[in-house]
């Protein structure tokens, strides 16, 4: 594998009135495993059922009823710490988190305060400019999702809906390394890149299977580095944590209204208080929920329902000896295999059908970089045009191998090729069928393109005379030839035998 | 035909039906009018006769067609905390006022499809907190022995005061109960009858309402050691929805029952002899090292130097996992709702219906646990506390580790108080819990056994603690002190 090096992006600057600022963000991104079953009951998680359908008597909070752990879930939770190149503990163990409220029918949630499943790891993030940034993961916990309080649907009742309780999310905690709105989207992006590459999480934000609590502070340049170099966290700024947030254009307006507003406070002799903050996406503002003298005590404890979750090694490995190929390996392969520039290599690595398809091109095609010039501008456009995902596509990876095998011999020119692509995506048909039984072929046969450039050059002695005197004219010659050939001739072939005949 | 079949033990009864000599529904409709008579002792809070003639006639079937486990069509109650499908489930408290599970306990289950007969629903402390059944919002039970020459009425003791009740006054052949200070083993002492708390695991808790989680443990309550061998192994057993459940076969108890405990060491630590302990409870106590000796037994003094701490950690632990097991009772769900007042919210809402709905003892507990899991306290209690049980569990495995095979201590610091004692004062209730809180702490079977009566003829009792998970040699070695002590003595009828 080629190992890929980068350019550390640099930080976000905000200039204040009265200096610059930059940005120190860190994420707790709260992501849905994909499984059909809930952390601790076996009640679907299916989105979109009837409220209050998909409730077992566990996630209701019914007397006596206990919890027990879905090992699908753990697995999960271990394949995306694998991904992410995290440590897996052996041991971790389930703490309650105390508070109340109607969603929520225990009166606690189950997470992993103490001894969560996944260790320290990291993410690379590539900015799209050829930098990248790695941010450091701290830890990655299981938890159980709320269910959801609705509080508009009557005057005077609220209404609550169970079926999202208990579902099992994973909390990746990101280090304060991310340093501005665009790298903080940038990763969740790659986080949601790497788990959809696992299976571990569908990562749709509108379904709010994966959300993110968002820190932010600010500091003075130079800080940030003093803080890279001790750890410690007195060199930045006070942070305000703005909470679930589900869009990646929310998420950086988020964090550059609140760097905004941090900015101003500071710069007129206040301080900033620590505390929890809810982003207004109407307002583009964001607003205070709770202070830290506010906040709940969560009172965790050990849940004495749980038993500490041992896994084995073995079970690790066999996990991690089953991972597919991630994205950073897919793309430098692509790069290394294929001659593919880091944004091709990107662009096809952006999700496993794309790349599937790509390769499955580039196999049969034996060209990966006209495959990949030919699945980004010609497939990827029609296609979103269309509005269509590569699943969709009419074309298929057999079919625009067979076109791209058809312009590598030489058999048809770029042109007629993308003519060739419409009528193989609007009408279907094997490409090199259609290409003889429509004339399409290329006229590569030197006499016949002698014969052509004869009767042009016959016909025309004014044109002739005007191209011996500025050869650049030859190209009228040229473009004869083409049209009289219907776009067949070779356009090579062409332009060499125009230019011996007018002796240039 | 026989006569007063309520007054007969598991054993006795398993034996008549299978020999014919009675049926199910006879043995039901014996207990059932014997329940009737005894509303002065508060023991059932739900009758369920329907469900017992019901599954009397089943069992009868079963058995006529000789498929017939030993419970089957043996009657009894099963105490307010178990979850009882269709059956009020109140757990003693006005909070679940109303709500009938849709669901069964497992061990109500396993007896159930074992043949045995609900009679009814067991009184109780509250959510299980008390030791003298006073906390109950059905109100009290009351214990059938009385002291020569008085008629105060007594407390069954507690939590399982109903249970214990019942089985003493023989309204039903045997009862469930669950144990998480001494539940089980205390009224079983206050009421001269035999209580088993097996090892932590052995009994699921699925269906139970938990009290606390690490501690709770269901446990057959009954008349003799015989019968709470077979009532446990049909109790006990792997449960997959509950996650500390021990995944280990259940043998078969009766068959243990060999009454030879020659060369077993006994162990008898000397941190139990207590200050200030009745003199009464001090005699019962060497007489029955001394029964155990001459069955064979070898007598040795022991230590568990942690012993002291045990009652302060146990109302850490417990009061703590309790705040947080007893946060879904809210009004939102199921149970009682408060009335709200216009413009009432949810904090109100919460707020009115915890007031209403809990007791006093269950508040104060939730206090105390929310306390001690408080951020700035969890260290100095919660944390303290569970070091302090690591230490106490260390105790008895050097014990055991050194050829003990069981403990023997007393089972209460006195035989039966009078009602309406403890209400003052909340630490002398606890103390209650003195000599049985530790077997909790440490997850180990105990089994309280009468073995005589104190001088004013209430039944006292001595208290066996076992390995992990030899609930077999515990259950023999308590028959063996059973059979020595020959306590046959039953409450005079005066209810």
């Amino acid at each position: 594998m080629l190992d890929l090096t980068y350019d550390t992006p640099k930080p976000k600057v905000i200039s204040g009135a009265k200096q610059d600022w930059e940005l120190v963000i860190g994420l707790e991104v709260h992501a849905q495993v994909a499984s059909n079953a809930k952390l601790f009951s076996g009640a679907s998680t299916r989105f979109g059922a009837e409220p209050n359908s998909n409730v077992a008597f566990v996630d209701a909070g019914m007397p006596g009823m206990l919890p027990v752990i879905n090992e699908f879930c753990v697995e999960q939770a271990v394949r995306t710490g694998l991904g992410l190149k995290a440590v897996i503990n052996l041991k971790s163990a389930f703490d309650r988190k105390n508070y109340f409220y109607p969603d929520l029918p225990q009166g606690y949630q189950i997470s992993q305060l103490y001894h969560p499943i996944v260790g320290e790891g990291e993410v690379l993030v590539e900015m799209g400019d050829g930098t990248a940034r790695t941010v450091r993961i701290e830890r990655i916990h299981m938890e159980q999702d709320a269910g959801k309080s609705i509080h508009d649907m009557d005057p005077a009742m609220s209404f609550v809906d169970l079926n999202r309780t208990g579902v099992c999310l994973m909390e990746i905690v990101s280090r304060p390394d991310i340093r501005g709105p665009e790298e903080a989207a940038a990763y969740v992006s790659k986080l949601r890149q790497i788990m959809r590459y696992l299976g571990t999480c569908d990562g749709n934000m509108q379904n709010g299977n994966l959300r993110a609590d968002v820190n932010v502070s600010i500091c003075q340049p130079g800080a940030y580095e003093r803080y890279q170099d001790s750890q410690d966290f007195s060199h930045l700024g006070t942070r305000c944590e703005i909470k679930n947030m589900n869009s990646l254009r929310f998420i950086q307006a988020a964090i550059e209204h609140e760097a905004r507003r941090q900015i101003a406070i500071v710069e007129a002799g206040g301080t900033v208080d620590q505390e929890t903050r809810l982003y207004d996406p109407d307002k583009g503002e964001t607003r205070s929920m709770r202070s830290k003298e506010e906040a709940h005590d969560y009172r965790y404890f050990p849940d004495p329902d749980l038993l500490p979750l041992e896994i084995e090694q073995a079970w690790i490995d066999d996990i991690a000896a089953r991972l597919p190929e991630l994205p950073d390996a897919k793309k430098a392969r692509f790069m290394a295999d294929f001659g593919l520039s880091d944004y091709d290599a990107s662009v096809l690595t952006a999700d496993t059908a794309n790349a599937a398809y790509f390769e499955s091109v580039a196999a049969e095609a034996g060209d990966g970089k006209l495959a990949a010039n030919w699945v980004i501008n010609e497939l990827f456009g029609r296609l979103k045009k269309d509005e269509r995902g590569i699943a969709e596509s009419p074309v298929s990876p057999a079919q625009l191998a067979a076109i791209v095998r058809l312009i590598k011999k030489g058999d048809i020119s770029g042109k007629i090729a993308k003519d060739l692509f419409e009528i193989t995506y609007t009408e279907g048909g094997d490409p090199e069928q259609i290409v003889e039984a429509r004339g399409m072929k290329q006229v590569t046969d030197t006499g016949a393109i002698e014969a052509a450039v004869d009767e042009i050059i016959a016909a025309n002695p004014a044109q002739v005379e005007k191209a011996r005197q500025n050869p650049k004219l030859a190209g009228w010659f040229v473009g004869q030839v083409m049209k009289a050939t219907g776009g067949k001739a070779n356009p090579k072939a062409v332009n060499e035998i125009v230019a011996r005949k007018l002796a240039l | 035909m026989m006569t007063d079949l309520n007054t007969l033990t598991i054993t006795q009864a398993r034996d008549a039906l299978r020999k014919g000599e009675t049926t199910s529904v006879a043995l039901t409709e014996a207990c059932l009018a014997a329940i009737e008579g005894a509303d002065a002792l508060g023991a059932f809070v739900h009758k369920t006769p329907e469900i017992a003639l019901e599954r009397a006639k089943a069992a009868d079937a079963r058995i006529a067609k000789g498929d017939a486990p030993a419970m089957c069509g043996i009657p009894v109650g099963i105490k307010d905390l178990f979850c009882t499908e269709g059956v009020a489930s109140q757990a003693g408290s006005k909070i679940l006022e109303g709500f009938k599970p849709e669901y069964e306990s497992t061990v109500s289950a396993q007896l159930r499809d074992a043949g045995a007969v609900m009679l009814g629903k067991l009184n109780m402390d509250e959510f299980a907190m008390g030791s003298s059944n006073e906390t109950s919002v059905y109100g009290n039970a009351v214990n059938p022995w009385r002291a020569e020459g008085s008629t105060a009425p007594l407390t069954p003791g507690g939590s399982s005061g109903g249970s214990a009740a019942a089985v003493a006054a023989d309204l039903c052949l045997a009862a469930t109960g669950t144990d998480t200070g001494g539940s089980i083993r205390q009224p079983a002492a206050f009421t001269g009858t035999v209580g088993l708390k097996p090892t932590y695991g052995r009994c699921s808790r699925w269906g139970i309402v938990a009290f606390a989680s690490s501690l709770d443990q269901a446990g057959p309550m009954t008349k003799t050691v015989r019968d709470a061998a077979i009532m446990g192994t049909a109790m006990m057993g792997h449960d997959a929805r509950d996650s500390t459940s021990a995944d280990m076969a259940v043998p078969d108890f009766e068959a243990m029952l060999t009454g030879d405990i020659k060369g077993k060491v006994i162990g008898i630590p000397r941190e139990y002899r207590m200050e200030g302990m009745p003199a009464a409870i001090e005699r019962l106590w060497q007489d029955g090292a001394e029964m155990l000796k001459d069955a064979g037994a070898e007598i040795r003094d022991i230590s568990l130097p942690h012993t002291k701490y045990a009652l302060p950690a146990y109302y850490v632990v417990a009061p703590a996992e309790a705040s947080s097991n007893l946060a879904r009772y809210d009004g939102v769900r199921f149970g009682y709702r408060a009335d709200l007042a216009q413009g009432d919210g949810i904090t109100e809402m919460y707020e009115k219906t915890r007031a209403e709905g809990f007791g006093p003892e269950v508040k104060r507990r939730i206090m105390v646990g929310t306390y001690v899991l408080s951020a700035g306290f969890y260290d100095a209690y919660y944390n303290r506390a569970r070091k302090v049980r690591a230490l106490i569990k260390r105790d008895f495995e050097e014990a055991f580790a050194a050829g003990v095979d069981s403990i023997l201590t007393p089972a209460t610091p006195s035989a039966a108080f009078e009602l309406g004692q403890t209400h003052t004062d909340p630490v002398e209730m606890y103390l209650n819990d003195v000599f049985t809180v530790t077997v909790n702490l440490a997850g180990l079977p105990g089994i309280a056994v009468p073995t005589g009566q104190n001088s004013r003829g209430l039944p006292v009792g001595l208290q066996l603690i076992g390995r992990p998970w030899e609930e077999g040699d515990l259950l023999n070695t308590a028959y063996a002190l059973e059979r020595a002590a020959g306590f046959v003595a039953k409450p005079e009828k005066w209810w």
